[in-house]
C-alpha cells in the first residue's frame, strides 16, 4: 500500500492534505475535530496585530451551477479577529496535543520591519511548524496596506519574506495572491527573499452574483456590497496554472510548492502534486462537506497510487510538468479527429448542435429507416477541436482518436510559415 | 359465491368518508419548485429534440423545460400554450410514456429514465398566473363560426379563431363546456375542478360565446347552422357506447362506462355513489382501466377487468395497467362475455367463453366457459359516431363510421369543418383533438379569408 506520509520543507505530517488558512483553522475546537478526523495538518488562520479586526455579516456568497450545486465560494472576511492571545495560547497546546501533525501560522502584520519580527518571536514560542505569509488576502486588508496589497508588488514580498527569514528559524511559506499579472514574477520574488516555499492560490477577486430585485450584490451587507476572494472547485483551473507556470520555470522550478485552490477531491489533489505541488492545503471542500472529506481524499488518493505503483508522493510529483510547454513547441502535425460510438450515442444530438453552429460542420445526421437518428463525423472536416466530446451527456461515447500520420512533429518554432523560426 | 348470486350487493358510503378524500386526491401531484428545477437540468436540450415530434401538437418541449430551469417560469408556460392551449389538461391526462417522455433520450442507456415532460409542463401551468390573458384577439373580421361540441377540439379551435379575429359560438349538449375533460376522466387525473378552470381561461380572451345543452340533431341542426354561420366546426366527439350484443332490457347492473364515470365526475359526494361489490370491466382501454380502479376507490370488493386478447394487445398503455395492478384490480385476458345471469332484472353473474387466436391470427372462441360473480358490469369496449346527430340535414361524408375529412381538416360539405375523435385521423387523444382543432380552425381562418379577398377583388 502506497504511503501518504509527507515532508514538505522538513515539516512531516501524515498525510498531504493540511487544511489551508480560513475559518476552518480559526479555533482550536475546529482544529482538533479536523485532526481527530485524519487531516494531515492546518494552516491556522491569520494572526495579526491586536486589536484585531472586526468583521461584517454576512460574510460569504456562492457561484452556483444551474441545477444548484457550488461551484465556488467568496468570501469577505478578514484576518482572525480573536485576540492573539488566545490564538497563540491554543496553537502551543494544539501542538503538545498533536505532535504528528503539521501546525503552521498564517501572519499579516503592517509593513515594518519590527512589527514582523515581534510577532515572529511571539508565534515562534508556540512551537509550532512553519509560517505562511498572508500575502494574498484580496479583501479589507489590502486597504490598510497589508495582504493582496503587499502581494502585488515583488519587492515588498522580497523584503518582508527576507525579514521573516532574519528572525526567525521557522521554514517560511510565502502565500502568494493571483491578483496578478504574472504568478512568476511573485514566486521569483519570494524565492529571492529566501522563502523555503510558496503555497498557492490565495482567493481571486470576485462578485458571484447580484440579487436583481434588490440591485445588491453578495455576500449583502446592509444593502451593499464588496468584492469578495474567490475560491472553490470553480479555481482550480487558474490555481493549477499558477502552480504549473513556477514548476516550469527554470529559475522557480526547484521552490517547494504548497497547492492551494479548488482541491476537492484525490484527482484534484493528485493533479496538484504531478504538477509540482509538495503537498496540498484544502479548505472550500471541507466548509461544504465538513472534515469527514479527508477520508475521501486520503483512500482515492493511495488507492490510485497504488494502481499505478506509486509508493509515496514523491514518485509522482512534478510528473506533468515535462509535458507542460509553450504553445509554440506543440506538434502541428499531430492530429485527431473525434469518432461517436454509436452503440452508446443517445441521439440527442447536442454535438451536432455544437459543431455545426458553432465550430467546423463535422458532424452528419441521417434519418435510418427504422427512424433512430445516426450522428457521425465527417472525418475530412474534423479538425479534432473536443467540442463534441464535451457537450456529449454519455461517459465515453464520443473519443478523439490519433490520426495516423507520415509527418515528424514539427512546431511553429520550426514552420516554414514562421517568419521568426529558430530553425531558419 | 353462490350466495352472491342472489344477494347483489350494491351500496354507497362503502368507505369511511377520509378514505374518499385519499382515494380520489390527485394521483400525479405537480412537482413543488424544487423538484421541477431539479428535473428541469435533468433534460439535454436536444437538437431536433425527438419529444417535439412526438408531440400531437408540437410543444417545443427543450424550449419550455430549459426556461423552467431558467426559472423563467411564465415564459414556460406561454410556450406551452403557444402550441396548445390545453396544456394544463393534456399535462394531466396525456399518455406521456407513448408521447413525449417515451421517445425521451434519457430512456437509453445508461439512463432509461426519461425527463418528467408531463409533470414539468403541469408545474409550469398551474405556476402560471398571469394578470392578463396572455393572448389578444387580432381585429375583428366580421366572421361568424360555429363549434359544435366544447371538448378539447372545439376549445381549441374556438380560441385559434377568436384570436384570429372571429366570433365563434360554442354549441354542447353537455350544461358544462369540457367535454372528455370534464365528463369522461377519471376523477383524480382531474382534481380540483381543473377542467373548468382551463375553460375559463380559453373563454377569457373574449369573442367566444358558449351555448349549453344545445346537442346536434337535437336543439341544433347541421342545416341551419350551416346557413347561420360561415363556417362551422364539428367537434362532437364519440357518444355512442359499443354493444357487447349481450344486451337485454331492464337490467340493472350492465352499465355503460361513460355514464358511470361522468357521474363520478359531477358527483359532490362520492359516498353517495351507488356502487357494486363484485364487479366486472369488459375492455382494455384506458377508461376501462379509469373504471375499475375508481370502482376500487369507491369500495367495490372485487373488481375484475376482462379482455379478449393478451395484454401485448391491449389499448390502455403499460403504465395504465399497472396502475390498475397497484390498485388490485384483477386482470382476465383471453375471454369474452357469452352471457349474462339475470334474476329479477338484476345481474348477478357473467359468462366468459375463453379466446384464442388461430393460425391466422383471428380472435376465436374455444367453447371453454367460466363465469364470474358480477352485481355489476361495465362496458368499455369503445365509443362510436352517432351519426343520427345529422338527422335532418345534409350529412357529410362518413369512413370508417366516422367524419371524413381531408387534410385541411373539411369534410365533404363545403363550409363544414371537423375534427377530434369524430374523425379518423390520428389517435383519440386530448393532445391529438387539441392538434385537429388548432389545425382545423388555421384552415377556416384561410378558407374565409381568402374566399373573402377574393370576392371582393
Amino acid at each position: 500500500m502506497a504511503t501518504l506520509k509527507s515532508k514538505f520543507i522538513g515539516i512531516t505530517s501524515p498525510n498531504p492534505f493540511w487544511l489551508a488558512s480560513a475559518p476552518p483553522t480559526d479555533k482550536a475546537y475546529n482544529v482538533y475535530r479536523a485532526f481527530e478526523a485524519g487531516w494531515g495538518g492546518v494552516v491556522w488562520k491569520t494572526l495579526g496585530e491586536a486589536p484585531e479586526p472586526i468583521n461584517v455579516s454576512s460574510r460569504y456568497s456562492a457561484h452556483k451551477s444551474q441545477s444548484g450545486e457550488v461551484i465556488g465560494i467568496n468570501n469577505i472576511e478578514l484576518i482572525s479577529d480573536r485576540s492573539l492571545e488566545v490564538n497563540l495560547a491554543e496553537i502551543r497546546q494544539t501542538k503538545i496535543d498533536w505532535p504528528d501533525r503539521a501546525v503552521i501560522v498564517s501572519l499579516m502584520v503592517p509593513c515594518e520591519e519590527a512589527s514582523w519580527k515581534a510577532m515572529l518571536n511571539k508565534v515562534a514560542a508556540t512551537g509550532c511548524d512553519g509560517i505562511e505569509l498572508n500575502f494574498g488576502c484580496p479583501h479589507g486588508m489590502p486597504e490598510r496596506g497589508m495582504g493582496a496589497a503587499v502581494g502585488q508588488v515583488p519587492e515588498y514580498v522580497e523584503m518582508i519574506t527576507a525579514w521573516c527569514k532574519k528572525h526567525t528559524k521557522l521554514p517560511v511559506i510565502v502565500k502568494l495572491t493571483p491578483n496578478i499579472t504574472n504568478i512568476v514574477t511573485s514566486a521569483m520574488a519570494a524565492k529571492k527573499g529566501g522563502a523555503d516555499a510558496v503555497s498557492l492560490i490565495n482567493t481571486i477577486n470576485s462578485i458571484t452574483q447580484i440579487d436583481l430585485d434588490s440591485m445588491a450584490g453578495a455576500p449583502n451587507v446592509g444593502g451593499q456590497f464588496t468584492s469578495g476572494g474567490y475560491c472553490g472547485s470553480a479555481v482550480k483551473p487558474i490555481a493549477l496554472n499558477m502552480v504549473g507556470q513556477i514548476s516550469r520555470n527554470n529559475e522557480t522550478g526547484s521552490l517547494p510548492i504548497s497547492g492551494i485552490g479548488g482541491i476537492s477531491t484525490w484527482r484534484d489533489a493528485a493533479e496538484f502534486i504531478s504538477l509540482g505541488a509538495g503537498n496540498v492545503q484544502v479548505c472550500t471542500a471541507a466548509m461544504l462537506h465538513g472534515f469527514k472529506i479527508i477520508t475521501e481524499l486520503t483512500d482515492g488518493l493511495a488507492r490510485w497510487m497504488d494502481s499505478k505503483g506509486y509508493q509515496t508522493i514523491e514518485d509522482f510529483k512534478g510528473a506533468a510538468v515535462p509535458q507542460l510547454t509553450d504553445w509554440k513547441h506543440l506538434d502541428l502535425n499531430y492530429q485527431v479527429i473525434a469518432e461517436i460510438n454509436q452503440d452508446s450515442c443517445i441521439e440527442c444530438g447536442r454535438c451536432y448542435a455544437a459543431c455545426e453552429d458553432t465550430a467546423h460542420q463535422a458532424i452528419k445526421v441521417e434519418k435510418l429507416e427504422n427512424g433512430q437518428r445516426h450522428f457521425s463525423v465527417i472525418n475530412n472536416e474534423c479538425v479534432g477541436c473536443n467540442l463534441c466530446q464535451i457537450t456529449c451527456p454519455v461517459p465515453d461515447c464520443i473519443t478523439m482518436v490519433k490520426q495516423p500520420t507520415s509527418k515528424p512533429k514539427q512546431s511553429w518554432d520550426q514552420h516554414p510559415k514562421n517568419p521568426f523560426r529558430s530553425n531558419k | 359465491m353462490s350466495d352472491s348470486k342472489k344477494d347483489p350487493d350494491m351500496s354507497s358510503h362503502r368507505l369511511p368518508n377520509d378514505e374518499y378524500l385519499k382515494n380520489f386526491s390527485d394521483i400525479k401531484p405537480p412537482l413543488s419548485q424544487y423538484e421541477a428545477h431539479i428535473e428541469a437540468n435533468r433534460c439535454l436540450y436536444c437538437e431536433d429534440a425527438p419529444c417535439i415530434s412526438a408531440c400531437p401538437t408540437g410543444i417545443n418541449i427543450p424550449s419550455f423545460i430549459q426556461k423552467i430551469a431558467d426559472k423563467n417560469t411564465d415564459g414556460a408556460a406561454t410556450t406551452i400554450l403557444d402550441s396548445n392551449i390545453l396544456g394544463g389538461s393534456c399535462a394531466r391526462v396525456c399518455p406521456t410514456e407513448i408521447l413525449c417522455e417515451g421517445v425521451c433520450v434519457r430512456n437509453k442507456s445508461p439512463e432509461f429514465s426519461p425527463v418528467k415532460i408531463g409533470r414539468l409542463q403541469r408545474f409550469a401551468l398551474d405556476t402560471y398566473q398571469p394578470d392578463q390573458h396572455p393572448y389578444q384577439r387580432s381585429p375583428a373580421t366580421g366572421r361568424t363560426i360555429a363549434v359544435v361540441g366544447a371538448g378539447p377540439a372545439g376549445l381549441a379551435c374556438a380560441h385559434k379563431l377568436s384570436r384570429l379575429g372571429h366570433n365563434v359560438t360554442i354549441f354542447d349538449k353537455q350544461a358544462k363546456a369540457g367535454g372528455l375533460n370534464e365528463y369522461g376522466i377519471a376523477q383524480y387525473k382531474m382534481v380540483d375542478n381543473f377542467a373548468q378552470k382551463e375553460v375559463d381561461f380559453i373563454m377569457a380572451l373574449g369573442g367566444i360565446q358558449l351555448k349549453t345543452q344545445q346537442a346536434l340533431g337535437e336543439q341544433l341542426q347541421l342545416d341551419s347552422l350551416r346557413n347561420e354561420f360561415d363556417a362551422v366546426f364539428l367537434g362532437v366527439g364519440l357518444s355512442n357506447s359499443k354493444a357487447l350484443g349481450l344486451e337485454q332490457t331492464d337490467i340493472h347492473g350492465l352499465e355503460s362506462s361513460l355514464d358511470f364515470i361522468s357521474e363520478l365526475r359531477q358527483s359532490d359526494d362520492l359516498s353517495q355513489i351507488t356502487i357494486g361489490n363484485k364487479i366486472v370491466v369488459i375492455g382494455a382501454g384506458n377508461t376501462a382501466i379509469d373504471i375499475a380502479c375508481q370502482s376500487k376507490r369507491l369500495g367495490a370488493e372485487q373488481v375484475t377487468l376482462v379482455y379478449r386478447r393478451g395484454e401485448s394487445h391491449m389499448p390502455a398503455t403499460s403504465k395504465e395497467l399497472e396502475f390498475a395492478k397497484q390498485n388490485s384490480v384483477k386482470i382476465i385476458t383471453w375471454a369474452r362475455p357469452s352471457s349474462l345471469k339475470v334474476i329479477n332484472n338484476q345481474l348477478v353473474a357473467i359468462q366468459f367463453e375463453k379466446t384464442a387466436l388461430d393460425t391466422s391470427n383471428n380472435l376465436i372462441g374455444t367453447e371453454s366457459f367460466f363465469e364470474l360473480p358480477a352485481d355489476t358490469v361495465y362496458k368499455a369496449i369503445g365509443q362510436s359516431f352517432l351519426f343520427n346527430c345529422f338527422a335532418g340535414s345534409e350529412p357529410p361524408e362518413l369512413i370508417n363510421g366516422r367524419i371524413d375529412i381531408n387534410e385541411q381538416f373539411q369534410t365533404s360539405l363545403n363550409n363544414v369543418w371537423a375534427g377530434g375523435d369524430c374523425v379518423v385521423l390520428g389517435e383519440d387523444l386530448t393532445v391529438q383533438a387539441v392538434e385537429h382543432g388548432k389545425q382545423a380552425a388555421d384552415s377556416i381562418h384561410h378558407h374565409l379569408i381568402w374566399s373573402k379577398g377574393n370576392g371582393d377583388a
